[in-house]
């Protein structure tokens, strides 16, 4: 029973939340018709182009943009980094030009002059005795006595080396935007962002820092589509800047400065690396009683960030872990979809897999046996998720201990894996409008990645009216509407399905309170459904939406949606179990997966089909970089070798196996939780479940993603299957 | 990407007239799906295309037992799946061309310029230059050499040949013919290949005012054929290694074999050990996997690709294989 | 159809002689790319054009553009830079992800690699021409029904090979799906949805002919 008005109704009274809805915006997607940052054209538009630094790590020493200015077509240029500036990673900007055309701004780059002063730099850390004073402790802790429990003659130790390298987010759209300004102090910026709402005072501080003069309030940030995040487009970012300065000089000219591929790969996006050796310990009922690790990664110049190891069973009793940061001169790192968590799911489960099979265990009964470990608020949930897992994947029938025994070069092998993630809903807004013609409106200064936030929004605000979801406006992507938070960390549709929730509630309210003297009922007498607005319990008293509305007179509905607010719409806290079938071609190191299986909870699911996507596309992810994924740096030279996507790989659609099963856990239990949200955790556990079953299948762990033929090889050789 | 004059010849005079005397000043467009890019990325920079795409001479395929198969330069790697004289008489030649996995590139790519594209090696494509050349050294071996070349390694070339359809022709006894300012020649696909061993010298063995113009791949009665590609990848990607065979089975035994591994040297990798392991042998794993060792006898992999070793060994066993399995 | 193309063609060499004649430029070498033996060369072909500007007519959708544009510049390019037909994204721009996939005489290429000039005389179809009168295609029907998208930009490239490889293959099994969509990649991972859609729109195309 709904104990507050803005509840979400009862499971019974469901009609549109929970099942599944066509995307809204999926004809202008599928049509070509959507229009992304990177297709805006604007009338006289400039095109952008930076000059980047060949060196991984050096200082400016003379820089001349004035032979770019003097080409013809150019309309502005300028220096982003001056003489004296030190650069950290190769392909950083250090100067910029505005021309009539893209291939005029790129014949003026060619133009510019520098001299650098080369210094020295590592971009390689996976051998940590070799990277001297980049390395820096990120810290240790200690619980209970982790030495006393590895010491005990009864425990079952077993160590071993994990990793994974860096890698980027490789969104197809790259970062950039196009910028104008619209008179003297207002700046329009049509931006490639998570962050449609936090722009404009990222721009305008960095503007005012540069002296030039504009208020946060005169900056407007549009992005209606957009090819991809994953965490890489919180910001601004220089380049963003860099076209609002261009522009300027060029006397408010429209400039789109997109970054291209190769840039995008080189710094606009990149995921830590991990390393660790860990020992971990068992009694021999399989119970885990220590765990000691000593990790490594970079995040470029700052610090790596520091996984959360051991992952999800923090109640290890006896635990020691040392990180160490190693500052490198490649791109910086940023957020990528669930940041640090993939590693450490990695790292901890793959060495507990080792444990359970060094203790003879099933690994799937080992991590059901310890999952007591767990936050107590995600326990139950993970045992009904193992269980479910296990019957998905047929775990019973084609489980077997490590190394499959069957002959012939083909092997395959079961891993199972899970993680956690948060994934409460942002701070954030909505207007609600509800006009006498009947239409209704929601708008918010959010975004929607791809992950279906349009659809969600259109979906709570029909089910809340009593309306098809076609009846409801949603406009999005845009700064001068409400203000909503960055669509990161997996909290958007949390936030957005409670503001939209709230500030429907409250129009219904107002709608209600206008059309109750015309039915002679009392508003709280009323409800909306299947079109109406009727009597609750008596709908031949009832009004079409139209004619309730009609009732408004000249009185337009305006409301504002709120999150947080009042009444738990969202909550937090989520668990999946994941398992990976794999092949693994002995001859040839080839891992090819047979099968994944993701069950995964994310409370309230509104739109079971993106949120399924969501599942999908993380599991493909993880395919990605648990096989492929590794962005390759030369020491001598500095710079990434593969920075476009002909060996940066990305699993193709013939590369991410036989059959994905996604199970989404609903019902009582779980609905009744709230929305939480689900963007990052479905890419966490594949590197780990497909790192277990090949080491299942032939008997050996391959040490480090991604799981490559050579990796697969040379871990045969030390110790393979028969 | 640089500006650049554009012509687009009728005939073959015209075009080879259109060609520089040197390297670097002009370029011919055939497919473009290497050139364009190359030129995106800077390491090709010429000052004319001669695009030889509405030559109509450059075209076509014909087929008969007598005079084996013509193919024109210009037919795409589409048209050739098509065919279905190819796909009768050459499967190896098809599973070849099948490894081109984008139907856009099978659209656009062609035959002659699927031999004549350049190396991906990532250092000549970063602008290194084919020896991967850094303050006098190759970057090659203490570098990120995990696809680079495991034999004919030796000198200062450590690229492989990308060509997918290069070790089946050369398998086939293929020969290409080249025009230009003095006529025609005509030679075999495999000295189409040198392996450079000086700064600037290129890896095929053709003029820059020369147009390849056509491929000529004999008829033999029997002879069975099969290419193998190491993937990583399904969908679109550069084989690890690779292998075609060409063989006949006589009287129960293997006749004139002919192993050429592919991705795996500076040029298409003719293996006589190979040929030798098979010949009058009677096909069975072992005789592949026999010859798939010999292959690989005298590899000298890098610090990075010993793995591209076992893969080679790997691609010739289950090519013969293939091939012998396939109705005479 | 044949003919008509002949024809064009013809009158497209015609106009290009015309305008280097009309508009005085002398292709010599010493002018446009310094004295190399192939600029001295050109002297001899009037079909020698650029490095600047050449008129060219795309015919895209069934309709002809007329534009000035320097050789260098891709199809992909001029479409979405100097035509504001933007469906098709730049995504590697090197022939490798097919974002930019388009049907040139209704065989797809990568438009990142195909030069505007090439594409003179040939029939091209964008996504915008399959979707016409804003009706969606089939494919784009099932792409749509099928959650065969996220953030949406490898869509339109998909939704170009997937319609190229339905008209050539009408009853496909899962695995020639895959593999005759070998030449596309997704990054938020579609590809579930997208192995689902082509298998649906392949039942929803048979008889059914593509647009444009």
């Amino acid at each position: 029973m709904a104990s507050c008005k803005y509840d979400w109704p009862p499971a019974g009274q469901l009609g549109l939340i929970g099942k599944k809805t066509d995307r809204i915006d999926g004809p202008a997607k599928v049509s070509g018709r959507a229009k992304y940052s990177y297709d805006i054209n604007r009338p006289g538009m400039l095109f952008g182009k930076m000059l980047t630094c060949p060196h991984a790590h050096a200082k400016v020493k003379s820089i001349d943009v004035s032979p770019a200015l003097r080409h013809p077509g150019v309309k502005a240029a300028l220096v982003i980094q001056d003489v004296g500036s030190e650069i950290q990673w190769a392909g950083d900007e250090v100067a910029a030009v505005a021309a009539v055309d893209f291939a005029t701004a790129e014949d003026a780059v060619r133009l510019i002059k520098v001299e650098y002063d080369v210094l020295p730099h590592l971009v390689r850390e996976e051998n940590l005795s070799k990277d001297g004073d980049r390395a820096k402790s990120a810290g240790e802790q200690k619980v209970g006595d982790p030495d006393k429990a590895f010491a005990d003659p009864e425990a079952v130790v077993s160590e071993g080396f994990y990793g994974a390298p860096v890698i980027t987010h490789c969104c197809l759209e790259t970062h950039g935007n196009v910028v104008e300004w619209g008179g003297p102090d207002s700046v329009l910026t049509y931006s490639s962002t998570q962050n449609v709402s936090g722009i404009p005072s990222q721009l305008g501080a960095a503007l005012r820092a540069k002296k030039i003069n504009v208020q946060d309030g005169n900056i407007e940030t549009i992005c209606q589509y957009i090819g991809g995040g994953f965490g890489s487009k919180f910001s601004i970012d220089r380049w963003g800047v860099v076209a609002a300065e261009l522009s300027k000089q060029a006397g408010g000219k429209p400039v789109k400065l997109m970054l291209d591929r190769g840039e995008d790969l080189e710094v606009a996006g990149a995921r830590p690396s991990y390393f660790g050796h860990v020992k971990a310990s068992a009694a021999k009922d399989g119970s885990i009683t220590a765990w000691h690790s000593e990790t490594w990664g970079t995040g470029g110049p700052g610090p790596s960030g520091v996984p959360p190891v051991p992952y999800v069973l923090t109640g290890i009793p006896n635990i020691y872990k040392k990180h160490t940061s190693v500052s490198t001169n490649i791109g910086p790192a940023r957020a990528w979809r669930a940041p640090n968590h993939p590693q450490a799911c990695l790292m901890t489960l793959a060495a507990l897999d080792d444990l359970a099979a060094k203790l003879n265990m099933d690994s799937m009964e080992f991590f059901k046996k310890n999952i007591l470990l767990a936050p107590t608020y995600l326990v139950k949930t993970y045992q009904e998720e193992f269980d479910k897992a296990a019957e998905l994947s047929e775990w019973s029938n084609r489980w077997h201990p490590r190394g499959d025994k069957t002959p012939g070069h083909l092997k395959r092998g079961l891993g199972v894996s899970f993680h956690t993630w948060g994934g409460r809903g942002h701070a954030g807004s909505c207007n609600v409008i509800v006009r006498p013609d009947g239409s209704v409106t929601v708008q918010s200064g959010t975004q929607d990645l791809g992950t279906g936030t349009r659809t969600v929004i259109a979906v709570v605000a029909a089910e809340t009216f009593g309306l098809p979801v076609e009846a409801i406006q949603v406009e999005i992507g845009d700064s001068r509407y409400p203000f909503d938070g960055a669509s990161g960390g997996s909290t958007t549709v949390g936030a957005a399905s409670a503001w939209t929730r709230r500030g429907s509630v409250d129009a219904l309210n107002q709608l209600f309170a206008a059309v109750a003297p015309s039915l002679g009922v009392q508003p709280n007498q009323l409800e909306a459904r299947d079109g109406k607005v009727q009597v609750q319990g008596d709908s031949s008293k009832s009004l079409s939406w139209k004619d309730a509305c009609a009732k408004l007179g000249a009185k337009t509905i305006h409301t504002m949606g709120k999150n947080p607010g009042p009444c738990e719409l969202d909550s937090v806290g989520v668990g999946g179990v994941q398992v990976a079938d794999v092949t693994v071609d002995t001859e040839t190191g080839l891992v090819k997966i047979n099968r994944l299986v993701a069950v995964q909870d994310c409370g309230l699911v509104i739109d079971k089909l993106t949120a399924e996507s969501q599942v999908y596309g993380g599991l493909i992810m993880g395919v990605c970089y648990a096989l492929f994924e590794e962005k390759i740096m030369d020491q001598t030279i500095g710079r990434m070798l593969n920075a476009n996507m002909e060996f940066y790989k990305l699993a193709g659609i013939g590369d991410i196996g036989g059959e994905l099963i996604v199970h989404m856990m609903t019902g009582p239990g779980y609905d009744n939780r709230g929305v939480i949200g689900l963007g990052e955790p479905p890419v966490i556990s594949p590197g780990a479940a497909i790192s277990n079953a090949v080491a299942n299948a032939i008997g050996v762990r391959v040490s480090q993603l991604p799981l490559t033929p050579a990796r697969v090889l040379a871990a045969l050789a030390k110790g393979a299957v028969a | 990407m640089q500006a650049f004059e554009y012509a687009s010849p009728r005939n073959l005079s015209e075009a080879v007239r259109l060609l520089s005397v040197r390297w670097g000043e002009s370029s011919i467009l055939a497919g473009g799906t290497d050139l364009i890019s190359a030129m995106k990325d800077g390491i090709s920079t010429p000052k004319r295309l001669v695009n030889i795409k509405q030559i109509s001479e450059l075209g076509g395929i014909e087929f008969s037992p007598r005079n084996g198969l013509r193919l024109g330069a210009m037919v795409t790697l589409r048209g050739l799946l098509d065919h279905a004289d190819v796909q009768q008489h050459y499967p190896g030649l098809i599973q070849a061309a099948e490894g081109v996995r984008s139907e856009q590139l099978r659209n656009m790519g062609t035959a002659g310029g699927e031999l004549l594209q350049r190396p991906r090696c990532w250092y000549y494509r970063n602008g290194y230059g084919l020896l991967a050349m850094h303050d006098g050294k190759s970057l090659v071996p203490d570098g990120q050499n995990e696809y680079h070349a495991i034999l004919g390694n030796s000198g200062p070339a450590y690229f492989v040949s990308p060509s997918g359809l290069a070790p089946i022709l050369i398998a086939l006894g293929a020969t290409v013919t080249l025009h230009g300012p003095r006529g025609t020649r005509r030679i075999e696909v495999e000295k189409l290949f040198v392996t450079p061993t000086r700064v600037g010298q290129r890896e095929h063995d053709i003029q820059p005012n020369e147009i390849l113009t056509e491929i000529r791949v004999p008829y033999r009665a029997g002879v069975r054929t099969a290419t193998y590609e190491v993937r990583q990848k399904e969908a679109l990607d550069w084989p690890l290694a690779a292998a075609a065979v060409a063989l006949r089975v006589e009287g129960g035994v293997i006749r004139d074999p002919r192993v050429v591994l592919g991705q795996v040297a500076p040029v298409p990798w003719a293996s006589p050990e190979a040929d030798r392991a098979l010949s009058g042998k009677r096909p069975s794993e072992d005789v592949a996997d026999a010859a798939g060792r010999a292959a690989v006898a005298k590899a000298t992999p890098l610090s990075k690709n010993g793995y591209k070793v076992q893969l080679a060994r790997i691609a010739v066993k289950r090519a013969v294989l293939s091939a012998v399995q396939q109705g005479g | 159809m044949r003919k008509k193309r002949e024809k064009k063609e013809a009158a497209l060499a015609l106009s290009r002689r015309d305008f280097l004649k009309g508009a005085g430029v002398t292709v010599s070498g010493g002018l446009l790319v310094g004295s190399s033996a192939a600029a001295a060369e050109a002297a001899v072909s009037e079909n020698v054009v650029g490095p600047g500007p050449v008129p060219i007519t795309l015919r895209i959708n069934g309709e002809n553009h007329r534009l000035s544009l320097e050789p260098r510049i891709t199809l992909l390019d001029a479409l979405r830079d100097h035509l504001n037909i933007t469906g098709s994204k730049k995504v590697c721009d090197r022939a490798t992800c097919g974002a930019c996939t388009m049907l040139m005489d209704k065989k797809p290429v990568y438009a990142c690699t195909v030069l505007a000039i090439e594409a003179e005389g040939h029939d091209i179809t964008t996504i915008e021409g399959l979707a016409k009168d804003g009706q969606l295609s089939p494919v784009m029907e099932a792409f749509w029904k099928n959650d065969a998208q996220q953030c949406g930009f490898c869509t339109p490239g998909f939704v170009m090979a997937c319609t190229a490889f339905l008209m050539k293959n009408s009853d496909p099994t899962l695995e020639e799906i895959e593999k005759g969509l070998g030449g596309n990649l997704c990054r938020c991972g579609t590809y579930a949805g997208i192995r689902r859609a082509a298998l649906e729109a392949a039942k929803a195309m048979k008889g059914a002919q593509i647009h444009g």
